[in-house]
């Protein structure tokens, strides 16, 4: 006999008041509370965090891995956008 | 920075907030705890939020017209490259503001509205015109780093996603301002006809820049609200005084020279003096009569009916995707 899957859920803990929520793994379950509770026995028991997030994972639109190049390449290769790229003289300081 | 809205008073309608849940928010914020979405939060800080958040959210929207205007004349593709990519970062920075805003309940619809309608307001700095290369330098150098000024301590923001958004912001900020820097540093060591233009967009900025910080202390009508909120951090007059001492230096350095007969250096309080604000200049462009009030909304309005199309089609193209996998599934 085989029953029927429970869905898959997405877990997201704030380590701390401030910080933005960041995954810490999945889990089954059937609904959302039904998530929320397991995620709080699961994946909070040595002071993790503050609050917790659950989305089913089939709601999760994704990249896929193989478009790695594609997408970040002009982070590599545009270096005008980070701020060490521009000369500025020490006796002006800190900018 | 762009966060003049701070000092205007919430004048929604008073709302009686529940004597308990209110102690306990005010005891939160006291003790610097962070505010997230769903918490409880009285309605004031609701709407000075969305306020601020938002008119936040339209000057860097707005703020792309100035510097669009020299990308098809940037001097070298180098530099051409660099504009949009820093225009490119004005367009992120409004979505992340706009999506904060959002978290306070307000929709994308509604915000984009009150700018069209010209409800909402933004920053008074992006009302004045860009009239040579040198401008691109002067706003990177000067308008950036006011932001920059302004910005830092909101990163400390009571309201989480709020604070969250001005992290990412800042880090992105420092590109800005120093390439600004670079290009006002070119001009400087180039020919008399390049310093000459670097000295008259410095004579054009300085003023607008330093009304950016908002009316000094002594006639804001900002409300204590906000600071005891841990929305605001520093006072108008503080944040600028810190624009002041951190910018006159770095003029100097490039042999120019401030657009202040007054200005001079206070030995004993190691400050720099400047001479008085022209504040009914600020009033005026707030209020809609500066240079480029008109065109900014006309260009802002004209872009949003442009860009309709492009939105009909994705929603025409999602429901036709839609009803094909719904027969797909039904067969």
């Amino acid at each position: 006999m085989s029953e029927e899957p429970m869905p898959l859920y997405e877990v997201f803990i704030r380590p701390k008041a401030g910080l933005s929520h960041k995954h810490v793994g999945s889990l089954h379950a059937i609904d959302d509370t039904m998530a929320l509770h397991m995620a709080r026995d699961v994946y909070t028991r040595r002071a993790e965090g503050v609050s917790i997030w659950v989305v089913r994972s089939n709601l999760i639109a994704a990249s896929d891995p193989v478009d790695k190049d594609m997408l970040f390449e002009p982070s590599v290769s545009k270096i005008y956008r980070h701020p060490t790229f521009y000369e500025v003289p020490e006796e002006v300081g800190h900018m | 920075m762009y966060a003049q809205a701070l000092d205007q008073k919430d004048k929604g309608p008073k709302v009686v907030e529940d004597p308990e849940k209110l102690a306990r928010f005010e005891a939160r914020c006291a003790a610097d705890e962070k505010i997230e979405p769903k918490d409880w939060m009285p309605e004031a800080y609701r709407r000075t939020l969305v306020r601020q958040v938002s008119q936040h959210a339209h000057s860097e929207v707005i703020g792309m017209q100035p510097e669009g205007n020299w990308v098809t004349r940037a001097p070298s593709l180098k530099r051409k490259a660099v504009l949009i990519s820093k225009i490119q970062d004005e367009a992120g920075h409004g979505l992340y503001l706009y999506s904060a805003a959002e978290t306070l309940g307000v929709s994308r619809e509604e915000l984009t509205d009150a700018l069209l309608s010209g409800k909402a307001k933004y920053s008074s700095i992006f009302n004045y015109p860009t009239l040579t290369w040198a401008d691109m330098g002067t706003i990177g150098w000067l308008v950036d780093g006011a932001a920059i000024m302004n910005q830092i301590p909101l990163c400390r923001c009571s309201y989480g996603p709020y604070a969250r958004a001005m992290i990412r912001i800042c880090k992105e900020e420092s590109f800005h301002q120093r390439q600004g820097y670079e290009i006002m540093l070119t001009l400087a060591r180039g020919t008399p006809e390049q310093m000459a233009m670097a000295q008259d967009a410095l004579n054009r900025w300085w003023w607008p820049c330093l009304m950016m910080f908002g009316p000094p202390d002594a006639i804001s009508e900002h409300s204590s609200d906000s600071m005891r909120w841990k929305i605001k951090r520093f006072s108008n007059d503080d944040l600028r005084q810190k624009f002041i001492d951190a910018t006159v230096p770095q003029g100097h350095f490039l042999g120019l020279t401030f657009p202040d007969p007054a200005l001079k250096f206070n030995e004993e309080t190691k400050h720099w003096e400047i001479g008085p604000i022209d504040w009914d200049e600020f009033k005026r462009v707030l209020a809609g009569d500066g240079v480029c009030n008109r065109q900014r909304m006309r260009v802002r309005r004209q872009t949003e009916a442009d860009g309709a199309w492009v939105r009909e089609a994705a929603r025409a193209h999602a429901k036709k995707r839609a009803a094909r996998q719904a027969l797909q599934a039904a067969e």
